[in-house]
């Protein structure tokens, strides 16, 4: 186990090197480096001027150079200034994820919450017609564009009703909660179709197992072989790949957050990336790609957790 | 006569109503983007004639569907955005799908490092934040790096940017499904009598692999048409004047406040184009899958 983790954290460290190297790369090429946007903001700049102003930044040197100098700095702690914000890139990202913990983390209860039974209930009744129902509503759930869902709500809730506020976050003492449930709705409403029917599937792949029959030819009650018997089981598989859709998870935060104008990382990753804030856009990404990655190693362990029968010891995984 | 696998499978697949009305679905979907033109000069207006002193007019026999910020025919604009957004959605899931069936194919078939190294990128794509890194990639000027920036290229520029990320489902499928009819007696009998791995990979093991593709290309199509929607509506897919379902969107959301109804139509029709094809992807699956048979 403890071989397979460090692996596992070997491997997820290649892919976050490649991932930096490779966005540092793609920042180069975006419309508008910053000498140029410097050009256009002070028109008594001359070309000499900026010149010296690129030798002054590094900007002259090769790409592979510049990028040297950038991990040299970022390991040592200094990821630089966020040209938006005129911040320390680190003072700009905390408040920004805690933000995004706090809605995604909200979200996801409230899906967990709705998902899991409505998936439960559907296996124990097959083919049925509350199982048509249900698989119909997570189809329509997956297939809902997010920020369409978005708009509606905005339209029906601040629009129409004027009963919730449109976007943004609450000043000073005002309480976040009306805030949040719009954003927190819709991103939970996005993941809640995959959700049931990954335990749909896995409950009825488990409800016809030997252990079932004998559950029940125990003389066990329904409700006990379900729970204590199927369910069980047929969480281990649905753990993981839940945990595995963490990455799905920041997809979704951008797309809400810079809808509802909540100041997340979502928004901030997004507005850096149009803003050419690059020093802001490049950490963010690697941040969001780094937390996507430790989730995935979560759900790694989690999964020999659940499962008694798998263990990584001495062997290879598959 | 006795029933072939193909005639069973239909039959399966008739059996699949919400997979029925989804191909139904797709078919006037597409139908009715192909007619575009005809609607146009049907009406009498183009997809682009700006008309300022009918804005925001209410659905009429000129114009059913009402008319937007610039007095410009909804429903036109939402039969060309459908023309966009089928045709980016329909060409980024056979890329992939071509792309993730050379690479699945290539790891199956030859194992060993290559296998390894294949599947590691699969892994590292696969675990990477999505959208954000669309973002980045959408966001890099076409010109720095060789394209050009009509409508054309941006276009391609969205589809070549879905499929670098959409190939690996498809990917994992075909090696998975590779690996063991390498295994099988008439691989192995191919191999006996000469026939090159180039050979024996397309003729042999590629169009066993076409029922698990078919499907993983159909679910494919739906997310991307979801994907393209996105990030058009982000203002970094296609770009207006050309219309596409996902931009006329950001467009509504501007006006979201004085013509809600303009926000409804573009995402009511993704989001039924998405449906059909979650619907068609999954009644192929139980068509094709002679095990998953529905016990009543």
């Amino acid at each position: 186990m403890t071989r397979h983790l460090i692996d596992r954290f070997l491997q997820s460290a290649i892919v976050l090197a490649v991932m930096s190297f490779a966005v540092y790369g793609l920042m180069g090429l975006m419309p508008g480096d910053p000498i140029d946007l410097m050009l256009s903001a002070d028109p008594k700049m001359t070309a000499a001027d900026a010149e010296r102003l690129r030798g002054l930044y590094g900007l002259d040197k090769p790409l592979l150079e510049r990028y040297g100098n950038w991990l040299a700095a970022a390991l040592s702690g200094d990821f630089g200034f966020s040209r938006l914000h005129a911040k320390p890139v680190f003072d700009v990202l905390l408040p920004a994820l805690g933000n995004t913990v706090l809605l995604l983390g909200a979200s996801f209860i409230l899906s967990l919450v709705i998902a899991l039974p409505a998936g439960i209930y559907a296996a124990s009744r097959p083919y049925s017609k509350s199982d048509y129902a249900i698989n119909f509503l997570a189809f329509a759930g997956i297939s809902t564009p997010p920020f369409w869902l978005a708009l509606l709500l905005i339209i029906v809730f601040a629009v129409e009703w004027g009963i919730l506020p449109a976007g943004g976050m609450g000043i000073g003492d005002e309480s976040q909660v009306p805030y949040l449930v719009l954003p927190v709705l819709s991103l939970a409403i996005a993941s809640i179709g995959g959700q049931t029917r990954y335990m749909r599937a896995a409950m009825i792949e488990t409800m016809r197992q030997d252990y079932i029959r004998t559950a029940r030819a125990k003389g066990l009650k329904e409700s006990r072989v379900i729970l204590a018997h199927g369910l069980r089981n047929a969480l281990i598989p649905v753990v993981t790949i839940i945990a595995l859709d963490f990455g799905m998870l920041f997809s979704g935060a951008l797309i809400t957050e810079t809808i509802f104008a909540y100041p997340g990382m979502g928004r901030l990753i997004y507005d850096a990336v149009m803003g050419n804030d690059f020093n802001l856009a490049l950490v963010a990404l690697l941040l969001a790609t780094a937390l996507t990655l430790l989730g995935n190693i979560l759900a790694d362990i989690a999964y020999v957790r659940l499962d008694p029968r798998i263990s990584y010891k001495g062997g290879k995984k598959n | 006569m006795n029933p072939t696998p193909l005639s069973l499978t239909f039959a399966r697949f008739k059996r699949h109503r919400l997979a029925l009305a989804g191909s139904f679905i797709l078919a006037l979907l597409f139908i009715s983007s192909l007619a575009a033109p005809i609607v146009e000069l049907a009406l009498g207006t183009s997809v682009d004639s700006i008309d300022l002193l009918n804005r925001f007019s209410p659905p009429s026999l000129s114009h059913p569907m009402g008319t937007d910020e610039l007095g410009r025919d909804t429903l036109v604009r939402l039969l060309y955005g459908g023309r966009v957004s089928l045709l980016v959605g329909l060409a980024a899931a056979l890329s992939s799908a071509a792309l993730g069936a050379i690479i699945g194919l290539l790891a199956g078939y030859y194992g060993g490092w290559l296998d390894k190294f294949l599947m590691r990128i699969t892994d590292g794509v696969i675990s990477l934040p999505l959208l954000p890194l669309l973002i980045v990639l959408a966001a890099v000027d076409p010109e720095k790096i060789g394209f050009g920036s009509g409508a054309g290229d941006d276009l391609t520029r969205i589809i070549v940017i879905v499929a670098l990320f959409g190939w690996t489902t498809v990917a994992r499928l075909v090696r998975g499904t590779a690996m063991s009819l390498k295994q099988r007696t008439f691989v192995i009998t191919a191999h006996a009598l000469g026939a090159s791995p180039f050979r024996i990979m397309t003729r042999h093991i590629l169009p066993n692999l076409a029922s698990p593709i078919i499907v993983a290309t159909t679910l494919t199509a739906g997310n991307v048409i979801l994907l393209e929607s996105v990030l058009s509506f982000l203002g970094l897919g296609i770009q207006p004047p050309l219309p596409s379902w996902g931009n006329l969107l950001t467009n509504a959301q501007e006006l979201i406040w004085s013509s809600p109804a303009l926000a409804f139509y573009p995402g009511a029709l993704i989001f039924i184009t998405v449906i059909a094809f979650n619907f068609l992807g999954d009644g192929l699956q139980d068509a094709m899958d002679p095990r998953s048979q529905r016990r009543n």
